[in-house]
């Protein structure tokens, strides 16, 4: 098999990106990242040729041909450099990890959003509630185990990890700790920020917050 | 060991019909359960506990909810005629089209209605739907599985079957045969295939449940 020229196209910010990387890491597959910087909306031509439906990051690009959306890129690693599996290998196991990526995808980040974006403290309240709300089956599906795939770090996990570095800006905004509600998810994050791949993978929690705040300026909101 | 395989539905639903087109296309025999959703029964709930919906596929006992991880899992588990590629780009290109049809097109066509016509619904709806007949036109073919339906044709069952009836009920005509010629087309050879034709609910009763449901009964 040749060598493989894979590129992720990215922004730094996003929770979607980081997922990519970390999967890319927990695979040792090496890549180049190139970065897409401009909020105010200046999308790359190579961005918008490789994903014209929607021009959004992250793309991987293996071998020129682009593959789109975090969790379908996941999929896409998994299947195409199968040692270490991040999926669980039996078909029941397969569609568990499944469930929860799309309850993840759906769910958490607009819920987190709503919290940011509130204008008001009865919206800020009501946001707060349906987070925590959405965290407590994941809480639940959790259970004792180290990881969501069991004794290994997979799938659910990186799905759910880039979008644990949001977490402290939703806390700070909705006045809430993850910690005092789902001690189990909170030692689950810490765990899995004690692994390289996630660490190093990971934009550092509070220049997310930063950049959470100057949007909120920028929406004014504050 | 025999396989035990129910299947928690509502005949009517497009979600759950997409599963039906799996088990059919994959000659799987099935007892179909047929639910109540103003009175849940209390094995959905306990097989579906996060979001309570149909479908939900039990298989030997372990059940699976979402009409697309189901149909995926019925894939990865029964092998006959395959409904994702084997390659892992052509399957990466598969569930994306899926996820498109599932995640922008069937709500933004859901919007048109519930606002009643709305034009900004409308041009928003068509605007997705003119990428789905691009990409029809640009591949030329049958269906977006090639010669044989896969996934995506699975998913945009909605669109083949239901739409033009709620656009019968609701006078609202949004997929004309001028505007979205290939659309038109893939839907009549879809509605045509035998293991689709077989599972769809029927049309009178669809178009009595949407007048109904939109106030023009």
């Amino acid at each position: 098999m040749g060598k493989d020229d894979v590129k992720l196209l990215s922004m730094w910010a996003s929770p979607f990106c980081m997922r990519v990387k970390v999967a890319l890491a927990e695979k040792e597959v090496a890549y180049e990242e190139i970065l897409e910087n401009d909020l105010m909306g200046g999308k790359t031509e190579l961005l918008i040729q490789s994903n014209p439906v929607h021009k959004q990051v992250p793309v991987l690009l293996h071998d020129d041909k682009p593959v789109v959306e975090s969790t379908n890129i996941l999929t896409y690693i998994d299947e195409v450099w199968p040692a270490k599996p991040l999926l669980p290998t039996c078909a029941y196991g397969k569609s568990r990890a499944r469930f929860w990526a799309d309850y993840i995808d759906r769910k958490v980040f607009p819920a987190g959003r709503n919290i940011w974006t509130a204008k008001e403290d009865g919206q800020v309240e009501s946001a707060r509630k349906e987070f925590l709300d959405i965290l407590m089956y994941l809480d639940g599906t959790l259970g004792d185990k180290d990881y969501f795939n069991g004794d290994n770090f997979g799938f659910v996990d990186i799905l759910l990890i880039g979008l644990t570095s949001w977490f402290p800006a939703f806390e700070k905004y909705g006045g809430f700790k993850v910690e005092d509600h789902y001690p189990k998810l909170a030692a689950w994050i810490t765990r899995s920020y004690a692994r390289k791949t996630v660490s190093e993978s990971l934009t550092n929690p509070e220049k997310i917050t930063n950049f959470v705040g100057m949007m909120r300026q920028m929406y004014g909101i504050e | 060991m025999a396989d035990e395989v129910k299947l928690y539905a509502v005949g009517g639903s497009p979600f759950v019909c997409r599963v039906k087109i799996a088990l059919n296309l994959k000659g799987i025999e099935y007892q179909n359960f047929e639910e109540d959703l103003s009175n849940k029964s209390a094995d959905l709930l306990k097989y579906n506990p996060v979001y309570k919906k149909v479908p939900v596929l039990v298989h030997n006992g372990k059940p699976i909810s979402e009409s697309l991880v189901v149909v995926e899992y019925i894939d990865d588990v029964w092998k006959g005629v395959p409904i994702l590629p084997q390659d892992p780009y052509e399957k990466a290109v598969a569930r994306f089209w899926a996820k498109f049809i599932d995640d922008k097109c069937i709500p933004a066509i859901f919007k048109v209605f519930g606002s009643n016509g709305d034009k900004q619904a409308i041009s928003e709806a068509c605007e997705q739907l003119q990428i789905l007949e691009n990409e029809l036109a640009s591949k030329g073919n049958k269906f977006f599985g090639g010669d044989n339906i896969n996934l995506v044709d699975i998913t945009a069952d909605f669109l083949a079957y239901w739409l033009e009836i709620i656009e019968e009920a609701t006078e609202i005509k949004l997929v004309t045969k001028d505007k979205f010629p290939k659309i038109t087309e893939w839907a009549d050879n879809f509605v045509n295939c035998q293991v689709v034709k077989e599972i769809l609910p029927p049309r009178e009763h669809l178009l009595a449940f949407f007048r109904k449901r939109f106030g023009k009964a």
